[in-house]
């Protein structure tokens, strides 16, 4: 049973993913099988692409119900870009989309009129520390490319934050176990490496990415 | 702040770079995955690969080059050249690009663009638009690394791209790649006034002010360039510094030991 588990559920680049953990010195899966899901002890759902096909793929493969038992168990869990969006409740990406609802809100566009996809290189404010994100600066550079952001109901999931357009938008969220970003880590560089590096560590070695949890180790 | 674009073009044939002047020209300048190691420690922001290889037997080493590419180099790139069907789209990204550039099947098939798109989204869907002056504020589409007229207008193809699906738009002038004597500010100002996504400007890049002018003047979010850096004019690092004292954000680029 492998450790570190992919979900591949079709859509998007998952080989930059993979490339990123193994650089951490690890060999994880890359799956689309459900039942390989709930033996994992860290869970990393990346994803490019549009939600509706998202989720269609998801519950076609029959992963939403895993992925969700999954994160209701409390184990280590990674989003990556769609792969958070993916958590909220409805995505408003080409209509009404309902999506996971691990996290309370809405995925809405960028306002029009402005450019979009917001690609590139951003800054994410941490609004709060998150160890995650330990040894990466306050304000560092991450890649992002969306045209939705997330609008959470609970403004205490939101754990980093960037700015683009006069738009202040959550880059990090998380609760418990779960952390996601909508930025690329893995086409980050450096920093994006270091994250990727954390995650892995502190759930392979602590079972766990929470800040209480991992302060009281 | 959204920062500001560097990005190193490779013009690749038979896995090697090599950069044309005004695409006639070839000069050798190095092995592909050695460059885009040493230009993401630089502190380059992206990197684009456009395959010129001719022979299909050619062909098969661009997805080599993408996959060992990927393995190194934790940064976006974009790869284009040849692109023909959704299926050479899956093959690239799969491979490990970020991003896929069309040009000449896109002119040939406008659908291609539609089917990229909904096919693994928008944001991994470059158009690139070859244009060549045609008169006062008007240029056309060329094709085929510029060797043909398709009587399409440059601004008219650039707005169908994007309604199409385009996420980003690499718009070359012909007239002025390969002389290192500045981008066409104007055509650069004419389609990011005519689109609302990123452009990135390629074409004449000499001296650093050329880079200054199509992120302001030109409207650009990003300039390509190659031969600026790939025989040693100026540095990354030099020309992020002298962008960022001018007033543009940018991501510094930080010493590397061994990431």
């Amino acid at each position: 049973m492998a450790d570190v588990v992919i979900v591949d559920y079709g859509a998007g680049n998952l080989r930059s993913v993979e490339r990123a953990v193994v650089h951490a010195g690890i060999e994880p899966l890359v799956t689309s099988e459900a039942s390989k899901i709930p033996g994992a002890r860290a869970l990393i759902v990346p994803g490019v692409g549009a939600a509706e096909d998202t989720m269609a793929h998801l519950r076609g493969g029959g992963l939403d119900g895993p992925i969700l038992d999954y994160i209701a168990s409390g184990k280590p869990f990674l989003g990556v870009c769609m792969g958070m969006q993916a958590l909220f409740e409805v995505s408003e990406e080409g209509g009404q989309h309902e999506c996971l609802g691990a996290l309370g809100g809405r995925i809405v566009r960028f306002p029009f009129g402005m450019t979009v996809p917001h690609m590139g290189w951003n800054t994410v404010h941490l609004d709060r520390p998150h160890p995650v994100f330990e040894g990466i600066a306050q304000d560092d550079y991450f890649y992002f490319v969306h045209s939705y952001h997330g609008a959470p109901t609970d403004p205490s999931v939101v754990i980093g934050s960037t700015e683009y357009g006069g738009v202040t938008f959550p880059a990090v969220v998380g609760r418990d176990n779960v952390i996601a970003t909508q930025f690329h880590p893995e086409k980050s560089g450096r920093s994006g490496l270091r994250l990727y590096a954390n995650f892995l560590r502190l759930a392979l070695e602590h079972g766990s990415i929470a800040p209480a949890a991992t302060a009281a180790s | 702040m959204l920062t500001k674009r560097i990005i190193p073009c490779f013009d690749v044939a038979d896995g090697r770079v090599v950069k044309g002047v005004s695409f006639v020209e070839l000069r050798d300048a190095g092995d592909p995955v050695e460059l885009a190691r040493k230009y993401d420690l630089d502190g380059a922001d992206e990197l684009v690969f456009l395959d010129i290889t001719a022979s299909s037997d050619g062909r098969a080493s661009v997805y080599d080059m993408i996959r060992r590419t990927a393995d190194q180099v934790f940064i976006p790139f974009t790869v284009g050249g040849g692109v023909r069907s959704a299926q050479d789209v899956r093959l690239m990204l799969e491979a490990g690009a970020e991003k896929v550039s069309v040009n000449t099947a896109a002119i040939e098939r406008p659908a291609l663009i539609e089917e990229g798109a909904k096919g693994f989204g928008s944001q991994c869907i470059v158009v690139a638009i070859d244009a060549k002056r045609t008169g006062e504020g008007r240029w056309g589409v060329y094709t085929h690394g510029g060797r043909r007229e398709t009587g399409r207008d440059a601004i008219e193809w650039a707005r169908e791209a994007v309604e199409r699906g385009a996420g980003e738009l690499l718009v070359t002038s012909m007239d002025t790649d390969g002389h290192q004597q500045g981008y066409d500010l104007k055509l650069l100002r004419a389609i990011s006034d005519a689109v609302d996504v990123p452009v990135v400007a390629s074409g004449g890049a000499g001296e650093p002010s050329h880079l200054y002018d199509a992120l302001t003047e030109g409207g650009a979010d990003a300039v390509l360039a190659a031969s600026i850096f790939h025989f040693g004019t100026h540095s990354i690092a030099s020309l992020k510094a002298y962008l960022a004292g001018r007033g543009l954000p940018m991501r510094p680029v930080t010493p590397v030991a061994n990431p």
